[in-house]
């Protein structure tokens, strides 16, 4: 294996859609197309993907805070979107969250990929993981950590509904049980 | 210099179906002064966020013009997002920095601008179609012109006097402000 590289679906059989595959979708069929992002090398294929596919409006901002800035404007614009971001880019957020996002009743639909657990290297990025689910905990914004490939479309697809049904945000924190997370050779 | 609520009621003269989005604290205030109106999206918080409510908008809305209205200190929190919308380029985005030098809300203390940090000169290195220093009032049409026609983005950095206006507090809730943002925007 390369430095850095990623597996992909280890424990998925090949037969099987890509997690990303299914995000793309579920965003598309669910009218979000406006996604926005600092980058994250296990989102890296969703994110080329998002940009091929004209039916998306795909940019980075040079922080996450600016991303949920853009999707709660595009959202009383008429336009749903989404922001990607690794977990220490949510550590970046809590201010705009709690007072733009949450008492605007903002349904800005966040997907988290986690760093910082199941075999993280760095020090830094495990300690802001832990202080991730105590955020959302305490603004009670509805979150779901996914960890199972065949109950990605459902949560994605019923929570994206209900964000917008209720104006209510929601995040996903996708886990390496998922993605295959960030690999590093020691 | 300019007194802030003179050059706001001005510049907001006249609005037509501008879209406002306010900085927390005394831009909202200035706003709220010059009439409150269904297209006025003011801001309680989020500070440095207010022009990336503005990009997000104006994407949106591309056939409506945008009008970010906001303070030196809340521009200054998010230079970053000066780089993002240089990157986008919307040509209906403006954003009016009402720059008192300070932090009005906190005490007064000085900000980066009063040590001459140009926030015109960084929205030109961020690709900005125009950037425009303001420090009297007779420029204020030619300005409100921009807002309505010019080809964005544009960033106008206003000098207003450090003078302190009477607070005019608009509606605080923000669900409602956002409601009835969107009901009036759905109605043009």
């Amino acid at each position: 294996m390369q430095l850095g590289s990623i597996v992909i679906d280890a424990a998925t059989p090949v037969a099987v859609r890509p997690w990303h595959e299914i995000v793309q979708e579920t965003l598309k069929r669910n009218d979000v197309k406006l996604v926005t992002y600092v980058p994250d090398r296990v989102f890296t294929p969703l994110i080329k993907n998002l940009h091929a596919d004209p039916d998306f409006l795909t940019f980075p901002t040079a922080r996450e805070e600016e991303a949920l800035g853009i999707v709660s404007g595009a959202w009383m614009g008429g336009r749903r979107g989404a922001v990607l971001m690794q977990t220490s880019g949510f550590g970046t957020i809590p201010n705009v969250l709690a007072s733009l996002v949450v008492p605007y009743q903002v349904p800005a639909i966040m997907f988290v990929s986690e760093r910082g657990t199941l075999g993280e290297f760095n020090l830094g990025q495990a300690l802001v993981c832990r202080t991730m689910r105590p955020v959302l905990e305490s603004l009670a914004v509805e979150f779901h950590t996914i960890t199972r490939h065949d109950e990605l479309e459902f949560i994605v697809d019923r929570s994206i509904k209900q964000a917008v049904a209720t104006q209510a945000a929601v995040a996903f924190i996708l886990s390496p049980l998922l993605t295959g997370g960030k690999v590093f050779q020691a | 210099m300019l007194d802030r609520r003179e050059f706001v009621g001005k510049l907001l003269l006249d609005r037509k179906n501008l879209l406002v989005i306010a900085g927390l604290g005394s831009p909202t205030y200035d706003v709220a002064a010059c009439g409150d109106h269904p297209l006025n999206f003011y801001l309680w918080g989020a500070m440095g966020s207010a022009a990336m409510i503005g990009l997000g908008l104006a994407l949106a809305q591309p056939a409506h013009r945008v009008l970010v209205l906001t303070g030196d200190g809340e521009a200054l929190m998010g230079l970053g997002s000066l780089a993002t919308i240089g990157v986008k380029q919307p040509g209906n985005l403006v954003i009016v920095v009402l720059d008192n030098q300070r932090y009005g809300e906190t005490g007064m203390q000085p900000s980066h601008t009063r040590a001459g940090i140009d926030l015109v000169a960084v929205a030109k290195a961020c690709k900005f179609a125009d950037g425009i220093h303001v420090s009297e009032i007779g420029a204020v049409n030619r300005i409100r012109d921009l807002v309505h026609n010019g080809a964005g983005p544009i960033l106008v950095q206003a000098r207003i006097s450090s003078d302190a206006a009477p607070r005019v507090l608009p509606i605080r809730d923000g669900h409602a402000i956002k409601l009835r943002f969107m009901e009036a925007l759905s109605d043009l």
